[in-house]
């Protein structure tokens, strides 16, 4: 094998228990190019990259790193090698330093602990991303535990950079400074795996692109030349509808009144609402974006009764105040919640599917003086499986032994059969396989079109400009003004998650979304 | 090599099979340690498992000792099932005993129809009160419920002492630490002539109805499973989550002091300074053994009652010591730990450069 | 006279706490791991009872505490094992062990009920234990108590200043992040509880060999679980493991306090004052639940199993 590549991956195969994760998947990389991985959830991209990074065995398959054949058995291995990798979920101890979490990261190779935090300030200022080695990680944004880990992995002299998904914890202006960074490795001959399913990104960062479909390669191109739509047909196939724009509705009376909201953090690591004032109306869908930890959880806390203001007066139905209402009463003035943890808190994993609807159904008709009607349980619990389409032998099944995707349009549909006024979301298809996204998509509309209020929080901005009537974002637990999508320029979304709040662009016209249209 | 690999869903008939087979293995292993201690293997098995049981008074003794464990382990059970760490079983019998013997000492000479009622209702009220306590602390002040029911058990303990040597002393009796006899219209009445065995009997097979019911038809019984299963979801769902703790608290609390009441106002007829060769701990033991089911408890707290029986039986015939059945104990709850990870993982012993086999496939989970 | 009397009570203060500060640094280490070991109470007996038997049949303390001290590690194997590689619960398999260890102890040291010994000698500090009140309370004491001093110096500059106790931490916060990285989640865990188990083999020899000295099945009463309340107390800090250790070995001596100073107090309330004083400081302790947060190792107790 000559030394043409940085690296090879070749015939790559790997199976669970129920399905096949990668199927002789192969994947080249040059000196100095930055290449996309691309593909949707469930296609496979993590598998590949935990064979590459030693944290899982491949069944089959070779690779090669600078033309030598590679054994890798663990990350250490790797990261001998030169392979520096960032994952989606953060190695980070949050009770450590910058610099503790580093030395235990690099091992023997963080060499003197005096001389480590030096080396630290200097290689992060020196690539663009600064850091104070003595911070806690605790008190770090996500961007800057973002830029830790991207640290940890060039104070060892890297000759291939992985990111796995690292622009969704980002804003707009943080994708920027992370794609100045990324460009300058490349200069220095650093090769970068960019993995991530945002074509607009790779369009613009990257040199070439192979694309994962359902665990095998549907196919490579040179992002540059091909056009969104392009892409998109290799990562989900010609029968899958590409999202296009739904049609934008306007609400009718409001339903849900915030003024004034402002709370006090509870816990430890938990962010204060300052001053929240927007309202969602009967028939219309308010998409509030942000990067993780800057308020959204304790905003849906404080929506769904999880945590009561009882002195407070600043959440209204309706006219009905709600701050120092329990959740069941809040369900009976008509709201449904879809929390962003599935298993666990939105269902519990240990039961079955008849007992999670009844979770949180029970007033409807399914307790009598007291005692279960198991009849109606299991009614509820068919419905929902077959209206949803949820794929599971019957309704026994226990919740962790579905899909995410078949999970949520559960939790979902057990929601929405309630018949709410106001269904509250939080990330509503994270980690969630193509055809399930679109199905919940399509309920989440189809609710709306009936005259219910709905708000969803989260993190896919793509996901919030395709079916938000108005949108806006939070930032450390101030919220932007709420405006018709079709107003608010990316630029201008970004600037709010960034937290900067000062210009209102009006009447902006001919600006590009994220799919790539213009509006 | 013998690997661990978790299973795709938990596996029903292991959740049945791992308490009989963890049986299974302290058996086995008791019969290897009598052999080891130079006894007749079988021959000990035998006085500790079936001798006790043999005639129809070691089977009246049996129930005997073991109503006390299985109201206490009852109540433990919705305990657990709410994840709450209720070891405080043997301090709130404890505190029942004493409670009903400070009703039952003014009823000696009496007849009165009240008496017995009043006295079991107090040690059901005593038994309450101090796992009341644990509730509160746990919910106001958010201690550890572990360490503090721990505490109010040496506490209760120090307590029950301090009752028989101080105010309930038998102001007749020679100044023994001991109350006075109860007289019979405090004491709970035998069912069977020539036995022991009393009235608890009915109250045991109510409370296992009861709590059957409870947990498994009523929707509060719903909620302390949700509840203990994932706490974050019972409050979504806007359960009570302090009701619910202080209630299956309160319960057990309740339960474990009618057992106290039960064994002073029973078999013991009054207050000794020890009314429970550690009921409370055993029941424990049962809960776990009993998948924290009334009918699996009602199995495994029969067993345990064997053994203490048989304990005795041993100390007395082969000159074992008596803890020969904290030994057992110990040892069952540990194997059916270790039983119980085939609930949730299968063993797959394979040769080192074996390939896995394929599955079915579908659409990938992982991305 | 009244000067003795403090001094007295200061020596006895310092030997009380004793078993309490070795339990309490062994489990608070093991905590730090991420690992509940509820066993404490077990792990105890057992350490006093083959101490007890090994000083009986050979007269050699040093040989004595060290097997106590071996036997304190095998009994926590057992929950290593079933807690950590079975991955069950933590506090079932704690308790377990407690059962096991009492009657398994109770069994083995039956015969050996109101036997004697030769006790632990004190080890005086040539001419510093004269000082007057403090003199004889911490330089008149035996190996153990200074073996214990040295425990919690060593301990507090592992974790402060060498990497291998930030791993500890770390994989007490997060197991999965530290498998991530490479860190030897299993092996770090098996020395924890490992460590923690030798403690409290050697702090119930303490009891058989130099407290009381003598065997008696239970003699632990309920030390172990208040070492478990130490710890919280302490707030998984090293540095205050001793503060905690020597107030509760006060409140266990009240009875002679009480004595000393003629008070006349019921000896069985007395007797309730360690358990109580447990309890009132646990309550002062959680009433803050942000702070116990911040300090309390974020994975303790959870399970965890590669793959996770």
């Amino acid at each position: 094998m000559n030394n043409k590549y940085r690296l090879t991956m070749q015939g790559m195969t790997k199976q669970y228990p129920g399905c096949i994760a990668n199927n002789d998947v192969t994947l080249k990389i040059k000196h100095g190019e930055v290449h996309a991985l691309l593909g949707e959830n469930g296609a496979g991209k993590s598998t590949l990259m935990k064979m590459l990074y030693g944290v899982v065995k491949p069944d089959q398959g070779d690779m090669f790193f600078n033309g030598r054949i590679m054994n890798i058995k663990e990350p250490a291995d790797a990261r001998d090698l030169g392979i520096g990798m960032v994952f989606q979920h953060f190695s980070l101890f949050e009770t450590l330093t910058v610099a503790q979490n580093i030395e235990l990261a690099l091992g023997d190779l963080a060499g003197h602990s005096s001389t480590l935090a030096g080396r630290i300030t200097k290689t992060s200022t020196r690539y663009g991303m600064p850091l104070d080695p003595h911070r806690l990680v605790s008190t770090l944004s996500t961007g800057e535990r973002q830029r830790v880990e991207i640290v940890r992995c060039l104070l060892l002299d890297i000759q291939l950079l992985i990111l796995d998904e690292p622009t969704s914890v980002l804003t707009p202006q943080e994708v920027d400074a992370l794609f100045k960074t990324l460009k300058s490795l490349k200069k220095e001959g650093c090769s970068v795996l960019f993995i991530s399913h945002k074509l607009h990104e790779v369009i613009e960062l990257c040199d070439s692109a192979t694309i994962l479909r359902g665990g095998k390669v549907s196919g490579h191109c040179i992002p540059k030349n091909e056009t969104s739509e392009s892409i998109a047909r290799l990562m989900v196939g010609d029968n899958t509808p590409i999202s296009n724009q739904t049609r934008r509705a306007l609400g009718t009376a409001d339903f849900l009144t915030v003024n004034n909201l402002t709370t006090a953090a509870q816990a430890l690591f938990e962010t204060p609402l300052k001053n929240i004032n927007f309202a969602v109306q009967q028939g219309e869908i308010v998409g509030i974006a942000g990067v993780a930890g800057n308020g959204q959880e304790e905003l849906l806390k404080v929506l769904s009764g999880e945590q009561i203001q009882a002195s407070s007066s600043a959440i209204k139905f309706k006219n009905t105040v709600v701050d120092a209402l329990c959740p069941l009463k809040r369900r009976r003035l008509g709201l449904a919640c879809v929390p962003e943890d599935r298993l666990g808190r939105g269902a519990v994993p240990t039961m079955d599917l008849a007992q999670n609807a009844l979770l949180t159904s029970f007033d409807n008709g399914l307790v009598k003086n007291g005692f279960l009607v198991k009849q109606k349980i299991t009614e509820l619990a068919n419905k929902i499986i077959t209206k949803y389409k949820v794929k599971t032998p019957s309704f026994r099944t226990h919740a962790a032994s579905l899909s995410g995707g078949n999970l949520q349009k559960f939790i979902i549909g057990r929601e929405v059969e309630q018949s709410p006024k106001l269904l509250v979301m939080s990330h509503p298809t994270w980690g969630v396989d193509i055809g399930a996204q679109v199905a919940i998509h399509e309920a989440i509309l189809k609710l709306r079109d009936e005259g219910c209020a709905v708000l969803v929080i989260s993190e896919d901005l793509d996901e919030l400009y395709k079916i938000c009537d108005r949108i806006g974002a939070i930032c450390d637990g101030k919220l932007s003004p709420i405006l018709n999508t079709d107003t608010v320029p990316l630029v201008q979304l970004g600037q709010w998650m960034a937290g900067d709040f000062s210009d209102v662009f009006n009447n902006q016209p001919k600006v590009h979304t994220p799919q790539g249209a213009l509006v | 090599m013998i690997k661990l690999e978790p299973r795709v869903e938990r596996s029903p008939a292991w959740s049945y099979l791992s308490p009989v087979l963890a049986i299974l293995l302290t058996l086995i292993t008791g019969y290897v340690v009598f052999a080891l201690l130079g006894h007749d293997p079988l021959n000990a098995l035998y006085t500790l498992l079936i001798a006790p049981v043999a005639d129809w008074y070691g089977v009246t003794e049996l129930l005997v000792m073991t109503i006390p464990i299985l109201l206490c382990a009852y109540g433990l059970a919705l305990c657990y099932r709410a994840s709450v760490w209720n070891i405080g079983a043997e301090g709130q019998l404890l505190i029942g005993g004493v409670c009903a013997s400070a009703v039952a000492v003014n009823f000696v000479d009496s007849t009165s129809a009240f008496a017995m009622p009043l006295t079991l209702f107090a040690g059901i009220a005593g038994g309450m009160l101090w796992a009341g306590l644990a509730a509160f602390m746990k919910l106001r002040l958010n201690t550890n419920e572990i360490l503090v029911t721990i505490m109010l058990n040496y506490i209760a303990v120090n307590i029950l002492l301090w009752a028989v040597h101080g105010p309930l002393k038998d102001p007749h009796g020679y100044n023994f630490p001991e109350s006075a006899l109860f007289g019979d219209s405090t004491l709970l009445p035998v069912l069977f002539d020539g036995t022991r065995l009393h009235l608890g009997l009915a109250f045991a097979l109510l409370a296992l109805c009861a709590t059957w019911v409870f947990i498994s038809k009523t929707f509060i019984g719903f909620q302390i499973q949700v509840l203990g299963l994932d706490a974050s979801a019972a409050k979504m769902a806007g359960y009570k989550r302090a009701l619910l703790i202080a209630g299956v608290l309160v319960i057990s609390g309740g339960l474990a002091g009618l057992a106290g009441a039960g064994e002073v106002a029973g078999p013991i007829g009054q207050l000794v300074p020890q009314i429970s060769p550690g009921y409370g701990y055993a029941a424990i033991i049962v809960a776990f053994l009993g998948r924290l089911h009334p009918v699996g408890i009602t199995f495994a707290g029969l067993l345990m009652g064997l053994i203490y029986m048989g304990g005795e039986l041993a100390q007395i015939n082969m000159g074992l010591p008596n803890a020969i059945t904290g030994i057992f104990q110990g040892l069952m709850l540990f194997y059916l730990l270790s039983c119980d990870v085939l609930i949730t993982y299968r063993l797959r012993f394979s040769l080192p450069f074996k390939q896995q086999k394929a599955q079915p496939i579908h659409i990938a989970q992982e991305s | 006279m009244e000067l003795d009397v403090i001094t007295n009570i200061l020596y006895a203060t310092i030997r009380t706490g004793t078993p309490l500060l070795l339990v309490a640094l062994g489990e608070m280490v093991c905590e730090k791991s991420g690992t509940l070991n509820l066993g404490q109470e077990g792990m105890m007996l057992l350490g006093a009872v083959a101490g007890f038997i090994t000083m009986y049949q050979c007269d050699n303390l040093f040989i004595g505490f060290t097997v106590a001290a071996l036997v304190g590690v095998m009994a926590s194997l057992i929950f290593a094992f079933v807690a950590l590689n079975l991955n069950a619960s933590q506090v079932a398999a704690g308790l377990a062990l407690t059962i096991f260890g009492t009657g398994l102890s109770a069994f083995l040291g039956a015969d050996y009920e109101g036997k004697t010994i030769n006790a632990l000698p004190t080890l005086a500090i040539a001419g510093f234990e004269h000082i007057p009140v403090l003199g004889k309370a911490l330089f008149s004491q035996d190996a153990i108590v200074y073996l214990s001093w040295g425990l919690v110096l060593g301990a507090y500059l592992f974790f402060k200043y060498h990497r291998a106790g930030l791993a500890v931490r770390a994989i007490g916060e997060n197991p999965s992040v530290g498998n991530n990285l490479g860190l030897p989640v299993m092996r770090t865990r098996y020395l924890a509880v490992m460590f923690g188990g030798a403690l409290a083999g050697i702090a119930g020899a303490y009891l058989s060999l130099a407290y009381t000295p003598l065997w008696t099945q239970n003699m632990t009463a309920g030390r172990g679980w208040i070492a478990l309340a130490l710890v919280v107390f302490a707030s998984w800090r090293i540095e205050r493991v001793m503060l905690g250790a020597y107030l509760f070995g006060f409140a266990s001596i009240m009875h002679l306090v009480a004595q000393a100073f003629g008070w006349a107090v019921e000896s069985n309330l007395l007797a309730m004052l360690p358990y109580g004083a447990t309890l009132i400081v646990l309550i002062m302790l959680s009433k803050n639940k942000q702070k116990l947060k911040m300090y309390e190792p974020m994975w303790l107790g959870k399970p965890w199993h590669k793959g996770h």
